[in-house]
């Protein structure tokens, strides 16, 4: 029963971390940018929401909806100020720009708050469970996680297919200056791109804090789960990312099942063994 | 026949021209670095302990500096997983030295070691391309780093002492490493240097330029980007191995971590990308900010942050680049220079 439990887990886990690669495979689907500030983003939204709960005693969740549409902003102004240039700057460029943010950002929040953990109070929310049987019970908040990324997901796909916005989206990132060419303002799609990203990474940062303690420094192993979430489910593929996030969330989980210290590894060598034999990933989208 | 001799053998306006290898200042600054690289190594026996440890800092970041550059500049490949050879390279000196090797012939060794690892590590990472190559290498480096504390007799998670030192006196081991680490930076730029004016330049340079072209031409592109990738991992790895011997300990987070790539990474963009005096610049630059700044903790890395994107956004060649620009200036040239026989004027 307690593999049972563990694969629930991980399931659950996986809706995490699907929520946090989301925003990575929009902007690498959308713009070819791998943000590798994306995990620091996440930090420093819990480190936000954090200061304005206790500098303004609101509650949690009136926090988190600020927060996010802040985030969407946020991205939107980082995109057309920052983004934009390194874009045309050539392949590097952007890699380089994305890292110095990561290291300022990280090293910015260091010298702020300090490196001491820190965690998002959810109350009993956050703690609280039902069981579902004797040996499993689920947690509130794993739950309403994967129930977001979900909403998440199910919205962006709707967005992309079924809005006039999301057609230039996906038109840009097809084939931009033809996109340019039938009307599609690029700069401004790749801000809509940035916003959606950010918005979702920040979302996760801040389910993530919930749910345990942050500092200053993890921002960059977020990345990388994000980024292992990306690679398995396949590039180009937002239902893939899910599917990536399952499959990482349940290794590593079945992982910690038989020695705590092998958490990380499991997943690692999973995404080292899909890069090996499937490096489309599990589900090929649209080649990169 | 050299590419210099097939030039001017034709007959008519090809025969108008010299090619040749050597920039016009070449000579001079030949003699120039020699110079400076003697008085480096005369250092121990005229300034205090406290300089030259200083000095093996930034010796241990050209070289590393170099390896990325030579693995990004002219190989096309950016990795921000380097850190895993810098400590592959220092625990093989750890590991070396507990089977009796004397730590500082185990440097090499450690190189070698790296090397070796590199092998299957690039088959792995090659997988990957671009920006997803950037993560898939610093993904593989934690995966080492997590790999190697598993390993208690290397001294799992809280690192271990490194043996084989302690009967030398404090002031002769101190000048041992210096000049070692004078030897890794002087081999890691003689090594550049070297590697990229033979035939590997050339096709590094047209790889780099345009891949499928080059291959075209019959380039083995996967070759060179092994090769390539193979010495950025054993130069990182002798770096690795120096920076044990100068602390004489290792620790799997300090050495394994993100950081070094973020020096590495942007004391190349700050000095220029894509030229062998980047690098030097660069650590030079870096160093010098390193010292100033070392009151403030953390604001100088962020600082380094700052500096290295506008200089990624504004000045993609970067400080040599500039200098290159404005004055023609090449203290490693690994291209030609044609001139037009008979006048002196028209270098490249």
């Amino acid at each position: 029963m307690d593999w049972l439990n563990a694969v629930i887990q991980g399931l659950l886990l996986g809706g995490l971390y699907a929520l946090f690669a989301t925003g990575l495979s929009l902007m690498f689907g959308v713009m070819r940018i791998v943000n590798l500030a994306h995990g620091d983003l996440a930090v420093v939204a819990s480190f936000l929401a954090l200061a304005l709960v206790s500098g303004t005693g609101l509650p949690l969740w009136f926090v988190i909806l600020v927060t996010v549409p802040l985030f969407a902003l946020l991205g939107y102004l980082t995109q057309r100020v920052l983004l934009q240039k390194s874009l045309s700057s050539g392949p590097l460029a952007t890699l380089l720009v994305t890292f110095g943010l990561s290291i300022v950002l990280q090293n910015v929040l260091l010298q702020i708050f300090s490196a001491d953990t820190r965690t998002l109070d959810g109350g009993s929310f956050a703690t609280g469970s039902f069981a579902l049987t004797d040996q499993i019970s689920i947690g509130y908040l794993a739950l309403t996680t994967f129930g977001l990324a979900v909403v998440v997901l199910v919205g962006i796909q709707l967005f992309l297919s079924h809005t006039g916005l999301g057609r230039m989206l996906r038109a840009s990132s097809d084939d931009r200056e033809t996109a340019n060419l039938v009307g599609a303002d690029s700069r401004h799609v790749y801000g809509i791109a940035t916003a959606i990203a950010f918005a979702t990474v920040a979302l996760a940062g801040l389910m993530f804090a919930m749910r345990s303690s942050f500092d200053p420094a993890i921002g960059p192993s977020r990345l990388i789960f994000a980024f292992e979430a990306v690679v398995i489910g396949g590039l180009g593929s937002l239902w893939g990312t899910l599917l990536g996030g399952i499959v990482l969330g349940v290794t590593q989980s079945i992982g910690s099942q038989i020695d705590p210290a092998l958490t990380l590894l499991a997943g690692h060598l999973v995404f080292l063994a899909v890069l090996a034999f499937r490096p489309q990933g599990l589900i090929a989208g649209r080649t990169a | 026949m050299t590419i210099s001799q097939t030039l001017t053998s034709r007959a008519g306006a090809a025969a108008a021209v010299n090619v040749g290898r050597a920039a016009r200042s070449s000579k001079l600054s030949a003699v120039v670095m020699l110079a400076v690289v003697a008085v480096l190594a005369a250092l121990p026996f005229l300034v205090f302990a406290k300089i030259t440890d200083n000095l093996v800092n930034l010796f241990v970041l050209i070289a590393l500096a170099s390896m990325w550059n030579l693995l990004a500049g002219f190989g096309g490949l950016v990795s921000v997983g380097q850190q895993a050879y810098i400590g592959i390279g220092a625990y093989s000196v750890v590991a070396f030295a507990d089977q009796g090797v004397q730590p500082y012939l185990a440097v090499p060794l450690a190189a070698v070691t790296c090397a070796v690892f590199a092998v299957p590590t690039s088959w792995l990472a090659f997988r990957l391309r671009g920006d997803y190559f950037a993560v898939g290498t610093w993904v593989i480096a934690e995966v080492y780093r997590l790999l190697v504390v598993r390993i208690d007799s290397l001294g799992g998670g809280s690192g271990k002492g490194l043996t084989g030192l302690a009967g030398i006196d404090q002031a002769v081991r101190g000048a041992l490493t210096y000049w070692v680490a004078l030897a890794l930076a002087f081999a890691s730029i003689a090594g550049c240097y070297l590697l990229l004016r033979g035939r590997l330049g050339l096709s590094l340079m047209a790889v780099r330029d345009e891949e499928t072209a080059a291959s075209s031409v019959g380039i083995d592109v996967r070759r060179a980007k092994r090769v390539v990738y193979l010495v950025s991992a054993a130069g990182c790895g002798a770096a690795g191995g120096v920076i044990t011997v100068s602390s004489l300990s290792v620790n799997p987070d300090a050495i394994f971590s993100v950081q070094w790539s973020a020096y590495m990474i942007f004391i190349v963009v700050i000095g220029g990308i894509g030229y062998i005096e980047g690098p030097l610049l660069g650590a030079v630059v870096f160093f010098a900010l390193q010292q100033l700044l070392s009151d403030y903790g953390s604001w100088y890395l962020v600082l380094l942050g700052a500096v290295g994107m506008a200089v990624a956004l504004w000045l993609p060649r970067g400080l040599w680049g500039l200098v290159r620009d404005r004055t023609g200036l090449s203290l490693f040239p690994v291209g030609y220079f044609v001139r037009p026989r008979g006048d002196g004027a028209g270098a490249r």
